[in-house]
């Protein structure tokens, strides 16, 4: 079997297509132009199209997907510059609970509290994982995995912020489409913002700090502040999503910490592959469905989330987008070895 | 007086909670996020021993640390195997294992009164005015009895040696004939029993519920961060100094202040100190 294996080998050449579309030739035809934009305007449109396919139940589902779409992505955003986080809750929970007290205390409207939640959420991420940037490896996501919980139990146990209770009685969206749209367009402005960041020369030193921090320390470039700015950025997304959750359910309270928010995204970016941004979402837009249909197994689903996770990393390692990327852009054929 | 005696017992619990998660780390440089789950997973196959196939408590306590370890073994050498050296890989992997376990036990209902451990020992005695129950003594003796055996383990015998010399070198010690897959899943192996062991003796001081699993993690890895991730000293160290104030706390500010310890020990210490207090091993390579 070995034998018979090592006398072909799987060869991967770029579609003719795809060699011309990297430089100027793709303007010559309109073939090259729609190679390059099918796959970017294709799911736009058809996430644009979607709320008004989707009524009642699975409306409220792809809002959902867009939420959590955010947080999968602003993980993505902070794996790509060397952090792994695995309480993206933290940030969640920031920006609910920072919206939920404008509202609940001040009764403003959403249209204050979404971008004072957005900005003072990723300040409060920052600062307060500011001292774990200095280290690398796994303290970072030692500590933000802790930090949620050893909140949660906070507010718990003291009553701070409502405690058990909750706020609730909050300002809601002016309307449902409102609301709808709002989470889409925050999903695919962040999903290209990202993208585009990332491949800007500000995302180059982010993914050189991951790829070799000393590296970068010698090219006389601040990394912990660099750092600092990710997890702003990366913080803001996450508080964005919750506080606009919080508004969705006119109701913030201690599940805003929970473990559903830190497991998913990294469920969706491992699933979907990391590093793409595109790969996330379209995880999140695959698990978030099939959880919700699989609703009836109660506490289940997360156990179901680990397994498959647990599943891609070994099997998939590359993820879904990964594999669909390669597929599109190149062909493979099997050449004789020697 | 009472706070020094139940200082000493919050902290000897503490330790006892990091001791398996401290020795994996050490040894393989693998944070094992399925520690909590494996210790209330203990607790549980213990008490279906127990209460299902009615067998003694010594014998379903024993069973059950086995068995942990085998888990232990067996997590290491089916899955964390392939994925060895990714140390993102690896993280997601033990968290998603630790996390399916303790929903897996939520899931199935295991909550409630009648979960509970029988005692060791009962009775209690009373210490200068302030009553101690055996249990707790008991707790005290094992973790001090622990943390000698492991010494003596770990300095006199082939395999402790084995497992110093992964931890100083992985490649050296490759070259001198110490296989690092078969010790790294060693390790793993004996840090899960640690975490059963503890469980056998804590978890009779109260009820299970698989929330505790969540509970543990986080005390064992405070205590980690605090204590320096690899040093047995600093481990000790550090669930003491974390035992003491969250007694101390609870004495002063109440009860429901005692969360706080754990918070603001651990941010104030990656301020000041972000290798951990007595870490000092790999201080240099630990910070970038």
């Amino acid at each position: 079997m070995a034998a018979a294996e090592a006398r072909y080998r799987k060869k991967r050449l770029d579609r003719g297509i795809k060699a011309r579309a990297d430089t100027l030739y793709v303007i010559c035809s309109y073939r090259e132009i729609l190679y390059l934009l099918l796959p970017r305007a294709l799911p736009v449109i058809a996430l644009l199209l979607l709320p008004l396919l989707l009524r009642g139940y699975w409306g409220k589902v792809l809002v959902y997907a867009c939420v959590y779409g955010l947080l999968a992505l602003s993980w993505d955003f902070l794996a790509s510059c060397g952090l792994f986080s695995l309480g993206q809750s933290l940030f969640f929970g920031f920006g609910a609970y920072v919206a939920g007290i404008l509202s609940y205390h001040l009764h403003l409207t959403p249209a204050i509290t979404l971008p004072v939640a957005t900005i003072s959420g990723g300040l409060l991420s920052a600062v307060l994982l500011s001292p774990v940037v200095r280290l690398r490896g796994v303290y970072f996501a030692m500590v933000t995995l802790m930090l949620p919980m050893l909140l949660l139990k906070m507010i718990e146990t003291t009553g701070l912020v409502g405690g058990c209770h909750g706020l609730s009685a909050l300002a809601p969206f002016y309307n449902e489409w409102v609301a709808k749209y709002l989470a889409l367009v925050a999903l695919l402005v962040c999903l290209f913002g990202f993208r585009r960041i990332i491949n800007e020369d500000y995302g180059l030193v982010l993914r050189a700090i991951k790829d070799d921090d000393r590296a970068v320390m010698s090219a006389a470039i601040n990394i912990y502040w660099r750092r600092i700015q990710a997890l702003f950025i990366a913080g803001a997304v996450g508080a964005f999503a919750g506080a606009f959750m919080t508004h969705h359910y006119q109701f913030v309270g201690m599940s805003a910490f929970a473990l559903d928010y830190s497991i998913l995204p990294v469920a969706a970016a491992a699933l979907g592959g990391a590093g793409t941004f595109a790969g996330s979402a379209l995880g999140t837009m695959i698990l978030v469905p099939l959880s919700e249909s699989l609703r009836a197994l109660g506490g289940l689903r997360i156990a179901l989330y680990c397994v498959i996770l647990i599943g891609c990393v070994i099997a998939l390692p590359e993820g879904i987008f990964h594999y669909m990327e390669r597929k599109y852009h190149q062909f493979e054929r099997l050449v004789k070895v020697g | 007086m009472s706070t020094l005696i139940y200082g000493t017992i919050t902290s000897i619990v503490l330790a006892l909670y990091t001791i398996g998660f401290s020795l994996t780390y050490g040894i393989s440089g693998l944070a094992n996020f399925a520690h909590g789950a494996i210790y209330i997973l203990s607790g549980f196959t213990a008490w279906s021993f127990l209460n299902q196939a009615g067998l003694p408590f010594f014998l379903s306590a024993l069973l059950s640390i086995v068995i942990s370890g085998l888990l232990g073994f067996a997590l290491y050498w089916g899955v964390l195997l392939r994925i060895r050296g990714m140390a993102l890989s690896e993280l997601i992997v033990t968290f998603a294992t630790g996390v399916a376990i303790l929903e897996l036990l939520m899931w199935k209902g295991f909550y409630g009164i009648q979960y509970s451990l029988p005692l060791f020992v009962k009775g209690g005695v009373e210490m200068r005015g302030v009553a101690v129950d055996y249990q707790r003594l008991f707790v005290i003796g094992t973790g001090v009895l622990l943390v000698i055996l492991l010494w003596l383990f770990v300095h006199h015998t082939r395999i402790g040696l084995a497992f110093r010399g992964i931890a100083q070198n992985e490649r050296t010690a490759l070259s001198v004939g110490i296989e690092s897959d078969w010790i790294g899943a060693l390790s793993l192996a004996f840090g899960s029993a640690l975490a059963a062991i503890a469980a056998m003796v804590i978890l009779p001081m109260g009820i299970m519920e698989s929330a505790i699993g969540y509970e543990v993690l986080i005390y064992a890895l405070a205590v980690a961060i605090v204590g320096g991730l690899e040093s047995t000293s600093g481990m000790i160290g550090a669930s003491f100094i974390l035992g003491f104030s969250q007694v101390v706390t609870a004495k002063y500010l109440g009860a429901r202040w005692m969360i706080i310890v754990p918070l603001s020990a651990i941010i104030l210490v990656l301020i000041i100190r972000p290798s951990g207090l007595f870490g000092k091993f790999k201080e240099i390579e630990e910070r970038v």
